[in-house]
């Protein structure tokens, strides 16, 4: 199999020495490997293979250890996703608001379905549980930020800003 | 008689000079003079139970921590809030979060803690980023950190750190979150031993959620009786109830506990869309057992009340569903929510809450027999407390309380077992002896 175009893993002398501070918080240094993997995601795109390793050899811990970590939290990529996460909020408070028929409306207005990505590499679907946002259902969450209180209309216009942005 | 603890209606008080101007971080300087164990006791008496779903005594909790002064001790404030239907810390950490560092503070001193670590689920960016400000402020202010020595004038001093979580329900549990702390993934530990003797890298520690220690600091400002004369006397103060769902003014209200449901609902959260019924109330997040619309009349909210119907008080996350709700669907959608979340530890939930949304889904496929609710029930029973933690509990509940106490509509969704009315009486597949030749058989 063809492997993926391999990038050279390596964070900025500033990142390391952010890296070096959160590390005097905790009694060990296998505490930060959540911000490590944050780090990671933020720069790159997602978390690869080498990502793990580099992690591994950053904070003395087996790549086992970290595979293992990067794979029981849901919010860590382990392949490449669009510029923009659209993260659909589908539990209960959400779902008696509406959610479903928003992501129904999501996957027809970008003609892909959830967990896949644009053609263009703009856009991916994914269904989230519980954001902690019940009081202002349905909530989608586009990378960090949340938007609340949403119908179908407001849906269609917040996509055609980021599609021209 | 409208009582705010936690949320209170004074502009900008997220802000540090704000909230200092209304008497903030003067508490930690009084509870500075006092020992430790007088704050444990002001505490206890107060009856504040914790906040995070089980309404364990906080006074109780903290007395557990052993007094050496020698070794390391950890406290973690769980900010986790993923339980579903449940919205309210992140009301803290917007809008008074110099309240809870106070309160964290005044709690580090009680049970002589000198690291703290704010756990706070991967998703709330916003609110991290929020709450850093807050706390870096306070550092810089001098009353948190080393500073304190010099500005409180004592020996005592803690550090706050926040910790961001990555995105897991089960987070939320004590022992799963000292695990994602130190770096692991984030599976309960079997109990015992407790935090509070073996926590964060073996040492003791507590764990309260949020809304518990931001409740702190009025306590030792105005005395633990004074907490204990609010709302309910077995489970006193003001709860942040989130109510969700079908309401027309969805949203977090501070009110004392014992507060009729019914109020919650029609006075506060506005009544349902349509003037519609209510089918079916969901009284603290997902996990608590479900509750009919004919049970709601009189009922208080707190504890003691919520035990006597037969559910609990939970979060406080309350999700109204009208009288057109499907509730199989709502049922699916819960149970898919354990699934996913179950850490995959313990075989009863692991493949239980799996088993569970089959069913679920072949019911709501049209597929269902009558056999399959008494199959769930079954299924449920066998992952209720046969687990570590109490994810299990709460996938179990409310698949068997939501059928028992809908079961009308469940039935009427399960095909209709099927009567075959068959001629013959005979049953036995013991082969005769007699050749069939010689056998007369009487037709009439």
């Amino acid at each position: 199999m063809k492997m993926e175009t391999t990038v050279e893993i390596q964070f900025t002398d500033q990142e390391l020495q952010k890296i070096e501070n959160l590390k005097s918080r905790y009694l060990k240094p296998d505490s930060v490997i959540l911000e490590v993997l944050y780090l990671l995601q933020e720069k790159y795109g997602y978390i690869s293979r080498e990502g793990m390793k580099y992690a591994a050899d950053l904070l003395g811990m087996t790549e086992e250890q970290v595979l293992g970590v990067v794979t029981f939290y849901s919010m860590f990529n382990t392949k490449p996703i669009g510029k923009y996460h659209l993260q659909v909020c589908t539990n209960v408070s959400c779902m008696l608001r509406g959610a479903y028929d928003l992501l129904k409306k999501l996957e027809a207005e970008l003609k892909i379905k959830k967990g896949e990505t644009t053609p263009d590499g703009l856009f991916t679907i994914s269904e989230v549980e519980c954001l902690g946002s019940c009081g202002t259902a349905p909530t989608i969450q586009i990378n960090e930020d949340y938007y609340e209180d949403l119908n179908e209309e407001k849906l269609v216009q917040i996509i055609s800003e980021l599609k021209n942005k | 008689m409208s009582i705010k603890i936690l949320l209170k209606d004074i502009p900008d008080y997220h802000k540090i000079e704000v909230y200092r101007q209304h008497g903030g971080y003067e508490v930690i300087r009084k509870a500075l003079q006092k020992s430790p164990d007088e704050i444990i006791e002001e505490v206890k008496k107060s009856g504040l139970r914790g906040r995070g779903g089980a309404c364990f005594p906080t006074g109780l909790k903290w007395s557990f921590m052993p007094k050496d002064k020698n070794i390391p001790k950890f406290l973690c404030i769980n900010g986790d809030e993923s339980e579903p239907g449940s919205f309210k810390d992140r009301q803290i950490f917007e809008f008074n979060p110099h309240q809870l560092i106070e309160g964290i503070l005044i709690s580090a001193y009680a049970i002589g803690a000198q690291t703290c670590y704010i756990y706070i689920r991967g998703e709330y960016v916003k609110w991290i980023r929020l709450m850093q400000k807050a706390l870096d402020d306070a550092y810089e202010a001098g009353f948190v950190g080393e500073k304190m020595k010099e500005t409180f004038g004592t020996d005592f001093y803690t550090n706050i750190y926040i910790h961001r979580g990555a995105g897991a329900y089960i987070c939320g549990e004590e022992s799963a979150l000292m695990n994602s702390i130190e770096g692991k993934r984030g599976y309960p530990r079997v109990k015992p031993p407790f935090p509070a003797q073996c926590g964060l890298w073996g040492y003791p520690t507590t764990i309260n959620n949020v809304e518990t220690i931001a409740n702190i600091p009025p306590i030792i400002e105005n005395g633990g009786e004074w907490f204990a004369s609010i709302g309910e006397p077995k489970h006193p103060g003001t709860l942040l109830f989130g109510v969700s769902g079908h309401v027309n003014k969805p949203g977090v209200y501070e009110l004392p506990t014992g507060t009729l449901l019914t109020d919650i609902i029609y006075k506060y959260a506005g009544g349902v869309p349509g003037n519609k019924k209510i089918k079916c109330i969901i009284p603290g997040g997902t996990s608590m057992p479900p509750i009919r619309g004919d049970q709601i009349e009189g009922l208080k909210m707190d504890a003691e009340s919520l035990k006597e119907v037969g559910s609990a008080i939970g979060t406080g996350g309350i999700i109204v569903m009208d009288e057109d709700t499907d509730l199989v669907k709502v049922l699916a959608r819960i149970t898919k929510f354990y699934w996913h979340e179950s850490c995959g530890q313990c075989t009863p939930c692991r493949e239980g809450t799996g088993w569970m949304l089959k069913i679920l889904n072949r019911i709501l496929d049209g597929n269902g027999t009558s056999k399959d609710l008494d199959l769930l029930i079954d299924v449920a029973n066998n992952i209720e407390g046969h687990t570590i933690c109490a994810l299990g509990d709460a996938a179990a509940w409310p698949v068997k309380y939501m059928i028992e106490r809908f079961r009308d509509e469940f039935e009427a969704r399960v095909k209709r077992s099927i009567k075959i009315d068959i001629p013959n009486k005979v049953h036995s597949m013991r082969r005769t002896q007699i050749p069939l030749t010689e056998i007369k058989i009487d037709f009439q």
